[in-house]
């Protein structure tokens, strides 16, 4: 059952070994209603034995009061847990199921088809590495298909197992596989999703997923499970250090820790940090945990951290690496799906939540739309329940944030209804555009942090400020003394030991930020 | 005495296999524990920073003390910045109430335990009651008005998804309206890690920060941090008796025997704990964690079997849920 208990590959020893273990795989079944998405993901339980005795005895007494299937096993049972899910026969909310073969460990969320419910479907998406989606063969990609397409790869995801499932409907043909599959990768051509594998399946019967199918000896391909074992999800490439911190830990007067989850990246003792949005800059002094202080720590990680420096940072507020931090903004462009009841329009004010911190943002002019059909952006006065768009959003102070494809966690972002409190749209953002006031802010931050001027620049300006004078030494000398000789020395002796005053000086008005604007 | 119990119950097996092959062979496993451990410490501070009055659920089970043990690492060296509440129907195992006691003294906690004195005085108890009265009477009804009368607007409890069907379908904030309802046909969206925890005076919100923990993750993860459970998930002789199928431990004297039941001695453990005459054991040798964790790997068996509650009906346990159980 599980990978550790497996001999031969313990025998191979550790580097072996590693490579065999495969990485957790987090996968949504998603796609049209009534496609058979519970009925596949239930299949794939009992034909894999992840299922308990006691659970197929309730599975087999539920099938004969509530299945569909005439008293046979009707799999999307397991699946559909809820009392108005059983009773209507459809997928309501995502269910969450675990479980593990000898080859990987899985997390499956099977998400519900219908129209009504795709702000579900994309909750459970916005954790998923893979998508499994499930395409009729006996009724093809339809709008519902698309949208969902459209919402996985607006969460960047670009690894699609495709089941195109009741082929019993449409007598095993090969033609008709062909058709879905030709039509499903033109579509998904457009929207950036490129690994793709299809696979005909028939999830009541369990056709090629988990045994190969006898009707289907053209495919050549691997069967479902075949498919989920062996995948590879891109992984996100280690970016620069992300820490949101969610809370200031101060048990004493000697102790002031920042929480949070290292999202991105990785921090060690000593290590200078930028804090956002102050654009404040200090060093790493004490990683703190439960079990001891760590030298590093890398993403994945919660710890709580120290600094050197006496710092004004609370909850919301960023830890980033100093030289690639993200900007503070207070404007925004982001691609949103929207699945507040009333529509999106300009000049709504909705409250933002991005990582830990919350702002007031309001919705700006110049919406756009996207067209499942053609997939273009097409301009809108308005952002519909279950559409895609774009727009900028204004906020009421600067938050840092940056592009989602930079980094997921400080560039998604959900807006509430300040008056229902319900989650009304997710958010990717797309770009931070410069805004007077933000470019104002940044500016005028850099004026205020410590050693904003390198050592070569103070030189620099010493040296060329002291020429400068030194030539003017050297005039004014010259006009009393009326020798250039004289002039010359004290001109020299002048510059060389100003500059390296000037310079000094220069160091020491850099430490102090009085009078700055 | 107090040391006694918490250390006593958690026996660990001292590995002779070679070191190495065990380290390979668990590397994942520990990754994928590390993992899970910070996802939730994540959530639980989530859950505290956006409280106003955040309780921790105790039910002195293994997940009960997984979720304490990650509240500690969260606020650490912070003091917990919550207090626990313990449901006590009378009826839990004095073993249970034992443990709960000594942890409580042993790690300075702060620790509510609310009884439904109402329900006490009317006599409800889950023998003469019936299982789904007592469970709704001194469970459901006592954690509402627990809840209400200390105001508080979160809590925090160690459900997992993996443990139940309606379970597997819930968010990690789980809204509940004034009346402690929740509508699993309006859950908010849940994307990312951002969670949207707005809501009015009296809303408030049940929150599972093990929502994606699997009761293998759990063993492991007690295994690794020498966690203390209650000693009755260990195998050991016990008075048991049979009924409809299930062992039914003699915890002490309320239990009604009924003509010709004799008690037996038995080797048994409980995969899950509640009160007493509502628990069944399974008969088991496993002494020490790892042993757990290859029995549980191994059970034909999920681990809600040991319930008599869960019985009552296929959809009751979402029918409670709805009514305000945890
Ligand atoms: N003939 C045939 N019917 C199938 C197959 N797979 C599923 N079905 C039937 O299709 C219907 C819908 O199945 P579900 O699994 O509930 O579909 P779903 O995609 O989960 O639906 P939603 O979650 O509500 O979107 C049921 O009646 C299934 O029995 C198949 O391989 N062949
Ligand atoms: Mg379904």
């Amino acid at each position: 059952m599980n990978a550790h208990s497996q001999p031969a590959a313990l025998a191979a020893g550790p580097r072996a070994r590693q490579q065999r273990a495969k990485r957790l795989l987090r996968f949504i079944a998603c796609g049209s209603v009534d496609h058979g998405k519970s009925t596949l993901i239930g299949r794939l339980l009992f034909e894999a034995n992840q299922l308990f005795e006691d659970q197929l005895d309730a599975l087999a007494a539920d099938s004969r009061k509530l299945g569909s299937q005439g008293g046979e096993l009707d799999y999307s049972l397991l699946l559909d847990g809820l009392a108005a899910e059983r009773e209507q026969k459809i997928t309501i909310d995502v269910a969450y199921r675990f479980f593990a073969t000898d080859r990987r460990k899985f997390i499956v969320v099977d998400a519900p088809g219908h129209e009504q419910y795709t702000a579900n479907m994309a909750t459970g998406a916005s954790a998923a590495d893979l998508a499994l989606v499930v395409v009729a063969a006996n009724d093809g990609l339809t709008r519902q298909s698309k949208r969902h397409l459209v919402i996985l790869s607006l969460l960047g995801i670009r690894n699609v197992v495709l089941a195109i499932n009741k082929m019993d409907r449409v007598g095993w043909s090969r033609q008709a596989f062909m058709a879905v599959d030709a039509e499903f990768r033109a579509f998904a051509a457009g929207l950036g999703i490129d690994d793709i594998v299809s696979i005909p399946v028939a999830a009541k019967s369990g056709d090629n997923v988990v045994r190969r199918s006898p009707h289907t000896a053209w495919h050549d391909g691997p069967t479902l499970l075949d498919a989920l074992e062996a995948a590879e999800p891109a992984i996100l490439q280690p970016g620069p250090l992300r820490m949101p911190i969610q809370l200031v830990n101060r048990p004493d007067a000697d102790f002031r820790g920042y929480s949070g989850l290292i999202v991105s990246g990785a921090v060690h003792i000593g290590m200078m940090v930028r804090l956002l949005p102050s654009g404040r800059v200090t060093r790493v002094a004490r990683i703190v945990t439960f079990d001891g202080d760590l030298e590093s720590a890398e993403a994945g990680r919660s710890v709580t951290l120290t600094f050197t420096d006496e710092v004004d940072a609370s909850r919301g507020d960023l830890v980033a690496g100093v030289d690639q931090a993200p900007s503070a903004s207070d404007r925004i462009l982001a691609r949103v799906f929207w699945i507040g009841d009333r529509a999106l329009g300009p000049g709504q004010r909705y409250l933002l939540k991005l990582a830990t911190s919350t702002a007031t943002a309001s919705v700006e002019p110049q919406l756009r739309v996207l067209d499942l059909d053609s997939r273009g952006l097409v301009e809108a006065p308005t952002i519909a329940p279950n559409e895609i768009g774009t727009c900028t959003l204004r906020l009421n102070r600067a938050i840092a944030a940056e592009p989602y494809a930079a980094c997921r966690e400080t560039g998604s972002f959900i807006l509430i209804d300040p008056e229902t409190f319900d989650t009304v749209a997710m958010g990717c953002i797309e770009q931070i555009p410069q805004s007077r006031s933000a470019t104002l802010k940044s500016s005028s931050r850099r004026q205020f942090a410590r050693w904003t001027e390198t050592h070569a620049r103070s030189l620099a300006k010493a040296m060329s400020w002291r020429t400068t004078g030194g030539i003017d030494t050297f005039v004014v000398t010259f006009v009393i003394s009326g020798s250039t000789k004289i002039a010359g020395s004290v001109a020299l002796a002048d510059v060389v030991t100003k500059i390296l005053i000037h310079y000094l000086h220069e160091r020491v008005w850099a430490l102090v930020p009085w009078g700055k604007r | 005495m107090d040391t006694d119990i918490l250390t006593a119950s958690s026996p660990r097996e001292d590995a002779p296999v070679d070191a190495s092959t065990i380290a390979a062979a668990s590397a994942a496993r520990l990754a994928h524990l590390d993992e899970l451990e910070a996802e939730s410490i994540h959530i639980i501070r989530e859950a505290v920073a956006e409280a106003d009055n955040p309780v921790l659920l105790y039910s002195i089970g293994k997940d009960s003390s997984v979720l304490l043990h990650l509240a500690r690492k969260a606020f650490y060296p912070a003091k917990l910045p919550l207090p626990l509440l313990h449901i006590d129907t009378t009826w839990k195992f004095r073993e249970m109430i034992a443990f709960r006691d000594a942890l409580a003294h042993q790690l300075d906690l702060r620790l509510i335990v609310h009884i439904n004195r109402d329900g006490l005085a009317r006599g409800i108890n889950p023998i003469g009651s019936g299982s789904a009265l007592h469970t709704d009477v001194m469970k459901t009804q006592s954690l509402r008005q627990a809840l209400d009368q200390h105001r508080f607007d979160a809590a925090l409890g160690g459900a997992r998804r993996d443990e139940e069907k309606s379970r597997a379908k819930e968010r990690i904030f789980s809204f509940r309206n004034a009346h402690h309802l929740w509508d699993p046909k309006r859950q908010r969206p849940e994307p990312w890690r951002i969670y949207n925890a707005r809501k009015r005076d009296g809303e408030s919100f049940r929150i599972f920060p093990l929502s994606n923990w699997t009761e293998n993750d759990i063993w492991s993860y007690i295994e690794r941090e020498r966690i203390a459970v209650v000693p009755l998930y260990f195998a050991a002789p016990r008075p048991v008796v049979e009924r409809d199928d299930m062992l039914i431990m003699v915890d002490d004297d309320r239990l009604p025997l009924k003509p010709g039941e004799r008690p037996q001695i038995k080797m048994v453990r409980f995969r899950t704990l509640g009160c007493y005459p509502l628990t069944g054991a399974i008969e088991s040798s496993a002494r020490t964690v790892p042993e757990i964790v290859r029995e549980t790997r191994q059970s034909r068996y999920s681990e809600r079997r040991g319930r008599v509650i869960d019985g009552d009906g296929a959809a009751s346990m979402e029918r409670k849920k709805q009514e305000g159980y945890f």
